[in-house]
């Protein structure tokens, strides 16, 4: 073998050392929590809506349609709290244009995300267009900026930490676990997504109360549309990439559970974050790390329909109160 | 069965009038006239005889996984996963094509490789299908699951060699794989893409309305769909008409390549012809189930397709995405509401008829 032959693979090694070294360092670690506020927001969304009975598929329009509002905003202002309440606000009302066509005009519930979907992705660009006369993306905004400026692993993950979206989204994920463990309207969500007759027998207006949660879900899934775009500090047409989808099945593999679909949207995060490292490696070592995810949904969804198990969709899923 | 056509007709006029609102109401944000709007979109499309090949050209695909997703649809299955299916038959064909020698006939290589396409898109269905059937998992969500994977899937292969050194496309296929643009016998056609796949399309879309329901399999898949629990009462294997309608289903979208890959571009690269399974969702609701619906849809959405690119200059051509999910929750709202109305007022004639 030739000189330039073994000088490139001693290059090759060193480039995969380098890369491994990436995967464990605390940079990855600060990367891994950065990725996964969208999806664990975004997941969340799809709990409420799920559990409270609403088939959810325009996560990802929810998504993508709150990152362009928080980033306007954001930019119109120059403030990034105030570009932050934006997103939430998009979400919610996208989140209730859904509950309320499902709910109350009796569209399917995939139609509707479907539809969604579609009019997310269209309507970023015509926006974005009508904005900034640009179709891609949006100008850079000043996100919030919290902690040390430096690069090192630490310095970001100090960043990460800090990050005031990073923070309401924990706290808000523990609210959530609880209030639908413990509150009153929890367990009228619950009953909803169960049994939609036995929660009207019992008096809950079945109705307002996916309406309500599944705005909240909406709400939740808009704080990672902000999340999102101001990780990037711009917004950029198609940013979600899938996000939504990844954040459903992480609602499926931990079987409509709020605390387990956010662990497992870390997981998947970090699937991502390794993505990132793998970058400038090898491009079929990408493609196959980013099939990952959805190949382990196929996996749990296999396993979990085998055997009876505890970790299943609620049983009202997608029924009308008042049908069947 | 009138009624059924008149609620099928109401609803269709609900979504395209919600439609056009949503149309104007774009234009008007970019301070345009509708009417001059639609004259620029009609002078795209239907105004030439090049606008009208382009919007045939872009109908064939969206009316092959049209006609999938409501084979799927009649069986009680959403079929999300046309997208999918027709991403990896894409790539199948464009291979299988490139591989043939140069003296393969037409009349062999054509045939052959629809036989690939469909064998493709039906192996990708398989999957979801058999989770479905056998083990209860909904295939919405499998088929979300295999579009994802179905895209990286197709990145991993063209670069792990099915791909042309140095490039992000497959090697062209033989000559005699193309298919022949409608423009070499019409010659006020010449320069569009419109090619023969619409007729391969066609044709699927008479036999899937009118052969297919009236074999048993095809007869039981409806059925399956209206009413599993008493088809098992009767003895249908109900696992196996769920398996089959969506793998026939993903046989069909894997057809759309045909239009993209051998009518068109003579090999595939990464996205080439991505959208039109969610656009044949859009066709198989918007024709309401009816073959001469389906047409109709197929062609609206392809005239707005094409038309959007005559608008581009003024309204980014995306705002067609918005009309087109307009159209679909407006037909889909549209037929609750119509059947609400027609429940109540037979409700009122039978009330009307029967003594108290």
């Amino acid at each position: 073998m030739d000189q330039e032959g073994v000088n490139a693979r001693f290059k090759r090694k060193i480039a995969g050392v380098s890369a491994l070294g990436a995967v464990l360092s605390l940079s990855m670690l600060a990367q891994t929590l950065r990725a996964s506020v969208p999806y664990v927001c975004a997941a969340q969304g799809g709990v409420l809506s799920e559990k409270s009975g609403v088939v959810n598929i325009g996560l990802e329009g929810m998504l993508l349609s709150s990152g362009l509002a928080s980033v306007a905003v954001a930019h119109s202002t120059g403030s990034a709290a105030l570009g932050a309440l934006a997103g939430v606000g998009t979400g919610a009302a996208v989140g209730l244009v859904h509950a309320l066509l499902v709910v109350k005009g009796r569209v399917d519930a995939i139609v509707s995300g479907i539809a969604l979907n579609l009019a997310a992705a269209g309507g970023t660009r015509v926006v974005l267009r009508a904005l900034y006369d640009s179709s891609s993306n949006s100008p850079a905004i000043e996100a919030f900026r919290f902690g040390s400026e430096g690069t090192s692993g630490l310095s970001m993950l100090v960043r990460t930490v800090l990050d005031p979206l990073a923070i309401v989204t924990l706290l808000s994920t523990v609210a959530l676990v609880w209030m639908l463990d413990r509150s009153r309207f929890g367990l009228r969500v619950r009953a909803c997504g169960e049994s939609p007759w036995a929660a009207t027998s019992a008096g809950v207006d079945v109705a307002r109360t996916r309406i309500a949660s599944v705005s909240l879900g909406g709400a939740f899934a808009g704080l990672g549309g902000a999340a999102l775009a101001f990780e990037q500090h711009q917004f950029q047409s198609g940013m979600s990439g899938g996000r939504g989808f990844i954040a459903l099945a992480a609602v499926i593999v931990a079987g409509w559970m709020p605390g387990r679909a956010a662990l497992a949207c870390v997981a998947f995060a970090a699937l991502d974050a390794l993505e990132g490292a793998l970058q400038g490696q090898s491009r079929a070592l990408h493609d196959v790390v980013s099939m990952m995810p959805y190949l382990a949904t196929l996996l749990v969804l296999a396993v979990l329909s085998c055997r009876e198990s505890a970790t299943r969709p609620p049983a009202g899923l997608g029924k009308h109160a008042d049908s069947g | 069965m009138r009624s059924r056509l008149e609620a099928d007709l109401l609803a269709m006029i609900i979504g395209l009038a919600l439609g056009w609102l949503a149309f104007s109401l774009i234009v008007f944000a970019y301070g345009e006239s509708p009417a001059s709007m639609v004259g620029l979109l009609w002078s795209g499309t239907w105004g030439t005889a090049y606008g009208a090949g382009q919007v045939i050209f872009k109908a064939t695909p969206i009316l092959f996984s049209g006609i999938a997703v409501q084979l799927a649809l009649r069986a009680g299955l959403f079929n999300i996963g046309a997208e999918g299916q027709m991403a990896v038959a894409s790539l199948a064909v464009a291979s299988v094509g490139a591989a043939l020698g140069p003296s393969v006939p037409g009349f062999l290589a054509v045939p052959l490789l629809l036989l690939v396409a469909a064998i493709a898109g039906a192996l990708w269905a398989l999957g979801p299908a058999l989770l479905r059937a056998r083990l209860g998992a909904h295939e919405v969500i499998s088929t979300i699951m295999t579009n994802r994977i179905a895209d990286a899937l197709v990145g991993l292969l063209l670069g792990l060699g099915l791909a042309q050194k140095g490039t992000v496309r497959t090697p062209d296929v033989a000559p005699g794989a193309r298919l022949h643009r409608l423009g070499d016998w019409v010659s006020s056609l010449q320069g569009s893409a419109a090619n023969t796949s619409i007729f391969v399309a066609l044709i699927t879309l008479l036999l899937a309305a009118f052969l297919w329901p009236r074999t048993r399999a095809g007869r039981e898949q409806l059925l399956v769909g209206q009413n599993a629990d008493a088809c098992r009462a009767e003895r249908v294997p109900v696992a196996r008409r769920v398996t089959e309608a969506l793998v026939l289903s993903g046989a069909v979208a894997g057809l759309a390549s045909s239009a993209t890959v051998l009518g068109y571009k003579g090999y595939f690269e990464q996205g080439l012809g991505a959208g039109a399974g969610f656009t044949g969702l859009a066709v198989a609701l918007l024709g309401r189930g009816r073959a001469s619906g389906m047409v109709f849809a197929a062609l609206l959405f392809g005239t707005l397709d094409q038309g959007g690119l005559a608008l581009n200059a003024t309204i980014p051509r995306e705002a067609m995405q918005i009309v087109q999910a307009v159209v679909i929750v407006a037909v889909a709202l549209g037929d609750e509401r119509v059947r609400a109305w027609i429940r109540r007022a037979s409700t009122l004639v039978s009330k009307e008829r029967s003594p108290a």
